[in-house]
């Protein structure tokens, strides 16, 4: 093994700090005795106190949490399913249909959800449109880990189950989710955390019906910047640190299948 | 004979049958979530606006409103060198943006590449963990650190003194819009390219310091080649998100940092000129096309690694 | 002065020592090869002289000049590796040429250098190809069109046949001596199998456990190993323990165990009393339906067993006092395979000719 050069270690690191220096900022201020983010004053749970006593806040974490978890629930049924049939059949077709809408720009997708909702549908903007907007983008994500699982199986365990007697039923409720729940499961956890942290489709298909944990961040950063943000902020790290911990365990290829 | 009917014959049917159940549902609910938006917002893009936003109908309502399709939209956009500058600043920022994020990931991608196989899953999820904090709350991490208080600040204004020149405000400036894309999409280029140098055979950096090449000449004549295909792929999931984003200019930067993210929102929440903002789509959607097959182009597998 | 000079070298992993106080000369001009076992440090011996590993003592001295502080892309040293190591992104005709652009050669004669290379090797027709367009012989040759462009001091090869199949290694084996009694550049070569080693080099060091066992010609090796585990690797060899009964001009009469009085040829060296092994090769070994009288040594036994192999065939064969022999004889006439089955009566034994005693055990 070939030694590396200490200033390339010196750079990855340099890098390494990029990333965790503003969010340990974040951290930091958030226990700061101060309504400026400006300097060090004091230790301080000041913040979290204020922010479960802030009633739009709580409502928009409970909508968040219910549209978190009924769009991911959808998006893992039929992100399975699309992952299975992509793989199974490989259509030509599917992949792109799957990954396009996870390939594009946010706003793209944002953008049509609202003209199709308001001007076809004639919905009016809230919970079931920012949810139906949260299945479409969150199907990809599901169908490519569900995907990367099964490419890495040996194909003849299938085989051997229909060989066996088994039913396609069967084979699939005995053998092939078996293997792949821990797939399925990561899967899940991915949609369950895009959902609580997306920003920009949210914010095109919910109107001013619904408000969500980063709409309402979103609102407080553009109008008044409290050190609550930094609270509500380090109290969701936490959370997606837990899914996103808790979804790589369970499924190694996860990081490299996401991208 | 049982009276079991042969497997074999009923297969055909009851695969079939399979088939269609598992691709039906997911096929179905994108292709009415995601295709017909797509094509209602091309369609949108050939429409007049309505009176009071949404879209003018395209059959003549016959009480002498604008009606029908045109190509007024597309039209406007040319008509003003004020969209196509939008357009070439926003192509400019991704382009910053792409570079940046290559010269800070391949570094890291290089080390985890290189570090003991037990130690990569661990380097690889660091550089996901801060990934997956909201993504706002990462931009607006930034909004902090280059406050006007802040010590980077300080730091770059007393450096500016020290030459005679006045304080530049860190924060609400085409640098923090910069700082802030490179912050928010880092992790897509460090991933890939760690991919790509995790499969460099070592024996090849060995046959070329045998043949002659050094350090340096080793790099740029084998390593840097051979991760092209990564470079490309990083560089089109960097590029094409920026290429959208307008929540970074609308957080960092200042009244004069508009991208095309930033017009097309306004164009559907803000003036609501619904077919201006579906006719700027439709041009952001070709770019994103055009890119994405040239880097589709430019990462196809060459050679045998 | 010997051209390439191996001075004390150790190095150690750890605890371990992959390459104990080895010391040899390699001369200009030849074909020398490294042979042994996997894990005998031959191939770290390799990297040592091409400058991808340090040794922890010991010197390695090219044209009598220590290499200690010249880096692998500052040696005159060319290697060809297992697995070839050809660039992936770039041509037969980019990787040949590539010592030579390191190497800063202008243009025009990078041009005709190249062209001779691949003359040289065949291949001018694949000049454009990428590697994974060609098979594993011209994939071999290119990397050896490689290592020998820029006429190194010394090409050094890394089992560069064992990723070939049989038939091709056997062409390439006769190629690889062609070449280089062309180019008339010193190589080293790194191999496990002993065959190979016999069929390529002028000279032979067999290594165990990081030492050098032996060092000599082909036929020495064969003929005359020196101890039991140089006798073992190389070829197959009946090993029958002997004590030298007594010594003289006219051969070594030793006392086998079990087997009585058989004869050697001298070796100057031993006297009465030694201990020792009788190393016979089964090619030395006859098998007879009654005694020839032209064998000095001769027992009676049973066959026990055969092994048809095409050209020839091997027999086991027990003796009546218990000893097992192997014996092999040509299978001459066509369509014959066998001249004895199992369970037949026969004569085995050598001339006193054959054989040799080795002293260590």
């Amino acid at each position: 093994m070939r030694r590396l050069p200490w200033w390339l270690i010196l750079a990855a690191a340099g890098t390494y700090a990029f990333l965790y220096v503003p969010l340990i900022v974040v951290v930091a201020y958030s226990f700061n005795n101060s309504r400026l983010n400006a300097e060090w004053v004091g230790f301080t749970l000041d913040w979290y106190r204020l922010l479960f006593q802030d009633e739009e806040m709580l409502r928009a974490a409970r909508n968040s949490l219910f549209i978190a978890l009924v769009s991911s629930g959808v998006a893992t049924v039929l992100g399975t399913m699309a992952g299975l049939a992509m793989h199974r059949w490989r259509f030509r077709w599917l992949p792109l249909l799957v990954v396009t809408p996870v390939a594009m720009p946010e706003i793209l997708l944002g953008v049509s959800l609202l003209v199709f909702f308001i001007q076809v549908l004639h919905l009016t903007l809230g919970m079931l449109s920012v949810v139906l907007a949260h299945i479409t983008f969150s199907i990809g994500f599901v169908a490519i880990v569900v995907r990367a699982r099964l490419a890495g199986m040996d194909e003849s365990v299938f085989e051997a189950a229909r060989d066996l007697g088994a039913s396609p039923w069967q084979t699939f409720r005995l053998v092939t989710l078996p293997l792949i729940l821990p797939a399925v499961v990561a899967g899940f956890l991915m949609a369950f955390t895009l959902s609580i942290d997306d920003f920009v489709i949210t914010f095109f298909t919910a109107g001013v019906g619904v408000s969500t944990l980063p709409l309402q961040i979103y609102s407080m950063i553009k109008i008044a910047v409290t050190p609550e943000v930094n609270a509500v902020s380090t109290l969701l790290m936490l959370l997606t640190l837990v899914l996103v911990l808790a979804a790589s365990r369970l499924d190694k290829g996860l990081m490299r299948a996401g991208r | 004979m049982s009276g079991k009917p042969d497997p074999r014959h009923t297969r055909p049917r009851g695969a079939r049958l399979t088939k269609w159940v598992v691709t039906a549902p997911p096929t179905l609910f994108l292709l009415a979530f995601f295709l017909a938006p797509a094509l209602i917002v091309l369609v949108a893009s050939f429409q007049y606006p309505g009176e009071f936003g949404g879209l003018a109908p395209i059959t003549n309502p016959g009480d002498g409103r604008e009606h029908g399709l045109t190509l007024e939209n597309y039209a406007f956009f040319f008509s003003d060198f004020l969209f196509a500058e939008i357009f070439v600043k926003s192509f400019t920022v991704a382009a910053l943006s792409t570079l940046a994020c290559l010269v800070l990931a391949y570094p890291v991608a290089w080390l985890i590449a290189r570090s003991p196989r037990h130690h990569r899953d661990l380097l690889v999820l660091l550089v996901i963990l801060p990934f997956a904090s909201n993504f706002l709350i990462r931009v607006y991490a930034w909004m902090i650190i280059l406050g006007p208080q802040q010590a980077v600040a300080q730091a770059v204004n007393g450096v500016l003194a020290l030459f005679g020149l006045a304080p530049v405000n860190l924060l609400f400036s085409p640098f923090a819009v910069l700082v802030g894309m490179v912050y928010v999409h880092l992790p897509f280029m460090i991933l890939p390219l760690y991919t790509n140098l995790e499969k460099h055979d070592p024996v090849l950096l060995d046959a070329a310091q045998d043949l002659g090449a050094n350090a340096w000449r080793r790099f740029w004549r084998v390593t840097w080649p051979l991760s092209l295909p990564g470079v490309f792929s990083g560089s089109a999931l960097v590029f094409i998100p920026v290429l959208g984003m307008f929540a970074v200019p609308d957080i960092l930067g200042g009244t004069r940092d508009m991208l095309i993210g930033n017009l097309i929102k306004d164009q559907f929440l803000g003036v609501r000129d619904w077919p201006f903002g579906a006719a700027l789509s439709i041009l952001l959607t070709l770019a994103v096309l055009v890119l994405a097959g040239l880097a589709a182009w430019a990462a196809r597998p060459r050679g045998a690694t | 002065m010997s051209l390439l000079e191996i001075r004390d070298v150790t190095r150690r992993f750890g605890a371990f020592e992959a390459v104990k106080e080895v010391s040899f000369g390699v001369e200009g001009g030849e074909f020398f090869t490294l042979l042994g076992p996997s894990g005998c440090g031959k191939t770290t011996l390799l990297r040592m002289i091409a400058g991808f590993d340090l040794p922890n003592a010991g010197r390695i001295l090219l044209d009598g000049r220590d290499l200690a502080d010249t880096p692998a892309e500052l040696r005159p040293i060319h290697t060809v590796f297992q697995s070839f190591a050809l660039f992936p992104h770039l041509t037969v005709a980019e990787n040949v040429a590539f010592p030579l652009r390191m190497a800063r050669v202008p243009d025009d004669e990078l041009k005709r250098r190249l062209g001779e290379a691949l003359d040289m090797v065949h291949l001018a027709d694949l000049a454009d190809h990428y590697p994974h367009e060609l098979s594993g012989g011209q994939k071999q040759r290119v990397a050896l069109a490689r290592g020998l462009i820029n006429r190194p001091r010394l090409l050094l090869l890394d089992e560069p046949l064992g990723a070939l199949d049989l038939k091709l290694r056997e062409e390439m084996q006769l190629e690889l001596i062609k070449l280089q009694r062309e180019v008339g550049i010193t190589f080293i070569f790194v191999t496990h199998s002993q065959p190979e080693a016999l069929a390529l080099s002028h000279r032979i060091a067999v290594m165990r456990d990081g030492r050098v066992e032996q060092l000599d010609e082909p036929s020495r090796i064969y003929g005359f190993p020196v101890n039991r585990f140089v006798a073992d690797f190389i070829g197959n060899c009946n090993l029958l323990e002997a004590e030298v009964r007594a010594a003289d001009e006219g051969g070594l009469r030793l006392a086998v165990a079990g087997l009585g009085e058989v004869r050697a040829p001298p070796d100057g060296v031993s006297k009465q009393g030694d201990k020792g092994l009788l190393a016979l090769r089964p090619e030395q070994v006859g098998v007879a339906g009654e005694a020839d009288p032209a064998w000095g040594n001769r027992f009676p036994g049973t066959v026990e067993d055969f092994l048809y192999i095409g050209d020839v065939t091997t027999y086991q064969v027990r003796l009546d006092n218990g000893f097992r022999l192997q014996a092999l004889l040509p299978n001459a006439a066509a369509g014959r395979a066998r001249f004895f089955d199992p369970g037949d009566r026969v004569t085995v034994g050598w001339s006193g000719a054959a054989g040799h005693y080795v002293r260590e055990t």
